[in-house]
């Protein structure tokens, strides 16, 4: 087949052009909307759209077919700008049964006016059971207004084959690439990318369902959307923060990744068991979290920087080794895929719980550096400054990621690697016995460190208090000194970094501070209110430890101050918890801590992505409680879909 | 070794090392202790060998046995309580040119660390392992092994260990892949230096457990084995150590035992009238996991380089 072959959409059709369309493929979990969806975020990424795409993970791992349980599928956001988060309501949803789609109504996915493309066979199942209940949710789904458009998916699949459960996905794809005029090209090329190690019949077959549901849609949809598109000349990469955090691991020369099997963090440890040899390294699956901490403990020591890559459950089984590269002052990278806890907690959903566990959560003081990418190209560099860091300050330097970075994908400037990023090669140089392994600089706390095999260095690592020649030493000076060297590290680092950028006014009404994966969403919320004349900003910490300079002073700047944060605090006016009882969210108990302001907060635990509207709506709520206007344009915070 | 002129001391690859040169702070074991014998058989291997200190890694747990990476002069890694050996992995991935020794004792290997010395056994990296088996927790004061024998006291077990102890060798005999096992004692310095040296030159994971003295918290308790030499089963075999001359006198009791037999290493590791002293079991071609870490090391940056962008281009769009 070829691209001509396609016939142009009907004439009568306007194409209506929109900033940014929200699009989700919803199935039972094998059916293949996944794959749909990645296709379309990569065609609209190509088509030089911002775009983020998330995964839906169905809650069970073998639901049963038509259940709420087993929505699985793919949300598409794709916008003439940089697209940030997974946004709110969706535009158009293409589910192939109606069951699916009440999961995804009960997290609020949808919005009025959301055009449903569902499949039509079950009308004439054979069980008067599913008919009924076909029949109620078209019923149903007009009354809350969601706009249901029936099509006749398997039907039309099985003029082109006999399996029409096979490849209905594509032929859905075909539907959307008309429905939304994309370069019917560019989408059989991905597609044939995607799916040529299954062989040219798949393929061929493939296209062809492809064109069928292209011509379907022309001929009998009534409505068409052209997303705007900005010119871009830069080259750029789509990739999952996972992906992007292998990546960056690779690009920090890093050889040794340590690792046991943990959702979400697998899937780095996954393309570094494919790729990671390319570049001379290789994945060492351990027999548990600590033996993984232990062999990246080893790897330092060595004068191999690695990295370890885990989430929660496993954090907490690598704690004491943690706390052993902290006293001992060993480089290594600890790459922690947040999931939503505590203990095994919700394995594949969003949270960010560890943010006080990754500071402190070592018995005795160990000082360390904690960093949280906030966007899929940060996951990419943060590994390589993660790196960095680690051997300057000599330490563990924990970078925390979650759910919601690990499975978005969203296009970046391509990276350009250079020599500088990697690590360098073990110093097999003389070393001078006279200068001691621990040689505490009294104003930074650096120091340099024989490497095992260098003539001239032997001395012996210690988990013990130690002196700086690596001696044990219980003299109560050397362990002031010893500790206070090690603290001072963090102290120095400091130093170097610059205050965050302000998104918004420099001063204002409430300032929101965020870190990690809600960046995009907090930012979206941010501007929607400045736009109506609101006096909003934001501040995203990258450095949790230290914290970023000159916090006080902007909060200063500001009537209220304010975190939002995926993880739990208690509200501010829950009637069953004292005022001096209530627990914050982790952010803001660190901020308070640290700049003595009375710094609030918001957070939820959804275990999802907190949208952008809903973010809005809770700032709003706190303008309009303290009297300030954040008066609303017409219609509810999703109208930003409507056409441009 | 401070007391050399310090020209001697730096150019230690030049001349003869001497034991002098293996020495690290002065041991504070008990007198009489065990752990002091091992000691200077570890320094005089590396002294025979001629193993620059600074090429060689002593890696240890936590314990009293565990404290050996002080008393001797060459590259030391104190770690942690049960994880002596993921550390030693770590550092042999890319590593072979290091000579790598891990000391542990009874409840480091066997209680805390338990998954570790089971898995390091499958891994079969090259390194010198060595169990000080004391039968007893020393350092912590007292407290029961899992190789201490059922009824003995201790501080945690006043009235006696209310189970029978574990094998520590029939254990590592059944694991996948088992390269090593030896047996010596503290008390039998050149027995226990030749299965050294042998575990040295072992092409993968030695692991030796050596049966221990703790006058200090087992006083008397390896005695009646010490003492009465019908009790100590010397295994000889010119693949793990040879007959010698005057073994006759000192070891009544001996078994020509060849160690590339698995089944029989079984048999003799679990016999309770005797305790085994040699080579049990050895096997130089079981698979190597250190061979598999090292793939790639010396890659150049020029080709890391190439390789990544072959490895973005997939992702662009
Ligand atoms: C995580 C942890 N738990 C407990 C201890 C306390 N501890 C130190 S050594 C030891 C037992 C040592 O016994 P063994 O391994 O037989 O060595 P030995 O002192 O007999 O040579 C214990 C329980 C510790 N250091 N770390
Ligand atoms: S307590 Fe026992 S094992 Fe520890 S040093 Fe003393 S004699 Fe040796
Ligand atoms: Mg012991």
């Amino acid at each position: 087949m070829s691209s001509a072959s396609m016939p142009e959409g009907s004439s009568s059709v306007a194409v209506q052009r929109v900033r940014e369309h929200i699009v989700e493929f919803v199935c039972d979990s094998g059916e293949g909307a996944q794959t749909a969806g990645q296709l379309l975020g990569t065609v609209a990424a190509k088509s030089g759209h911002g775009v983020w795409t998330v995964e839906i993970i169905p809650a069970e791992i073998e639901p049963p077919v038509r259940s709420r349980a087993g929505a699985s599928g793919n949300r598409v956001r794709m916008g003439r700008d940089a697209v940030t988060n997974m946004g709110d309501g969706a535009d158009v949803v293409v589910a192939f049964n109606e069951q699916v789609l009440y999961s995804r109504i009960d997290v609020g996915a949808f919005k009025r006016g959301t055009v449903i493309l569902l499949e039509r066979k079950w009308a004439e199942d054979q069980s008067q059971v599913v008919r009924a209940a076909y029949a109620d949710a078209i019923v149903e789904f007009g009354k809350v207004g969601y706009d249901v458009v029936e099509v006749p998916m398997e039907a039309e699949c099985m003029r082109v084959v006999e399996d029409p459960r096979r490849g209905k996905n594509i032929w859905a794809l075909g539907m959307v690439t008309w429905l939304y005029d994309l370069d019917v090209a560019t989408v059989e090329t991905e597609l044939g990318k995607k799916l040529r190690s299954k062989g040219e019949d798949v393929v061929a077959r493939s296209l062809e369902l492809l064109s069928a549901g292209y011509s379907w849609a022309a001929g009998h949809l009534r409505f068409r959307y052209r997303v705007d598109c900005a010119p871009r000349d830069e080259a750029r990469v789509v990739m999952n923060g996972n992906e992007a955090l292998a990546l960056g691991t690779m690009a920090a020369g890093i050889e040794v990744c340590s690792m046991y099997p943990i959702t979400p963090a697998t899937s780095v440890s996954h393309y570094l068991a494919r790729s990671l040899k390319n570049v001379g390294g290789f994945v060492h699956q351990a027999e548990d979290e600590i033996s993984a901490m232990g062999f990246a403990v080893g790897a330092a020591y060595a004068g191999k920087t690695p990295v370890t890559v885990t989430s929660g459950p496993g954090l907490a089984l690598k704690s004491e080794f943690i706390g052993l590269a902290v006293m001992a002052e060993l480089p290594l990278v600890i790459i922690d895929v947040q999931r939503g806890g505590p203990s095994t907690g919700l394995p594949t959903r969003v949270e960010q719980g560890d943010l006080l566990t990754a500071l402190f959560g070592q018995p005795g003081d160990t000082p360390k550096i904690v960093i949280a990418p906030s966007t899929i190209e940060e996951c990419f560099h943060d590994v390589v400054l993660a790196r960095k860091l680690a051997e300057t300050f000599r330490g563990p330097v924990i970078l925390l990621s979650d759910a919601n970075l690990a499975t978005g994908q969203q296009p970046f400037r391509r990276p350009v690697p250079n020599e500088a990023w990697l690590s360098p090669p073990v110093d097999r140089c003389d070393w001078d016995p006279q200068v001691p392994p621990f040689a505490w600089d009294p104003e930074t706390g650096l120091s340099s460190r024989p490497i095992p095999g260098q003539t001239g260095g032997a001395h012996v690592v210690t988990g013990l208090a130690h002196d700086e020649r690596s001696r044990v030493a219980y003299e109560s000076p050397v362990n002031q000194r010893a500790i206070a060297a090690r603290s001072r590290k963090l102290a120095t680092l400091f130093k170097s970094l610059r205050a965050p950028a302000i998104h918004g006014a420099d001063h204002g009404e409430l300032l929101v501070v965020g870190w990690g994966s809600t960046r995009g969403a907090i930012e979206e919320a941010v501007d929607r209110i400045r736009a109506d004349g609101g006096a909003v900003s934001s501040v995203h910490l990258r450095f949790l430890s230290p914290l970023e300079p000159g916090l006080a002073d902007i909060f200063r700047r500001f009537e209220r101050v304010m975190t939002v944060e995926v993880n739990y605090s208690d509200d501010a006016d829950d009637p069953t918890v004292p005022k001096e009882a209530r627990r914050y969210a982790q952010l803001a108990w660190l901020l308070r801590a640290r700049t003595l302001c009375d710094v609030e907060c918001w957070s939820r635990v959804p275990g999802m992505p907190l949208p952008p509207g809903t973010i809005e709506t809770e700032l709003r709520a706190r303008l309009d409680a303290v009297g300030v206007s954040s008066a609303r344009s017409e219609g509810p915070p999703q109208g930003r879909g409507a056409s441009a | 070794m401070t007391k050399l002129p310090k020209a001697w001391y730096m150019d230690g690859r030049l001349r003869h090392l001497a034991l002098a040169d293996y020495e690290g702070t002065t041991p504070r074991w008990c007198p009489g202790c065990g752990d002091h014998a091992a000691l200077a058989t570890v320094q005089r291997l590396l002294r025979d060998e001629q193993i620059p200190p600074d090429q060689a890694v002593v890696v240890s747990g936590i314990g009293c046995s565990s404290r050996f990476p002080h008393y001797i002069h060459t590259y030391g890694f104190h770690g942690l309580h049960g994880r002596p050996l993921p550390i030693a992995e770590g550092v042999r991935a890319r590593r072979p040119d290091l000579h790598l020794f891990v000391v542990t004792g009874d409840g480091d290997c066997c209680a805390i660390g338990t998954a570790h010395w089971i898995h390091s056994i499958r891994y079969n990296m090259k390194m010198t392992v060595m169990l000080f088996d004391n039968n007893i927790y020393g350092l912590t004061k007292m407290q029961t092994s899992p190789t201490t024998p059922k009824g003995g006291r201790s501080n945690t077990h006043p009235e006696g260990a209310p189970l029978s102890p574990l094998n520590p060798l029939s254990i590592t005999l059944s694991i996948a892949n088992v390269s090593f096992v030896a047996q010596t004692a503290d008390w039998v310095p050149a027995h226990f230096a030749s299965i050294v040296k042998r575990a040295h030159a072992h092409p993968g994971l030695a692991f030796i457990r050596v049966l221990q003295r703790c006058p200090h918290y087992m006083d008397h308790h390896w005695e009646p084995i010490q003492s009465d030499p019908r009790r100590q089963l010397l295994l000889f075999h010119p693949e793990g150590v040879p007959a010698q001359a005057n073994d006759q006198r000192a070891f009544p009791e001996r078994l020509e035992h060849d160690p590339s037999d698995l089944a029989r290493a079984r048999e003799v590791a679990s016999r309770t009238d005797v305790w085994p002293l040699g080579v049990l079991y050895r096997n130089p071609c079981a698979e190597r996991y250190d061979l598999d870490t090292a793939v790639g090391l010396g890659m150049s940056g020029a080709d890391k380089l190439a390789a990544l962008e072959r490895e973005l281009t997939q992702f662009e769009v």
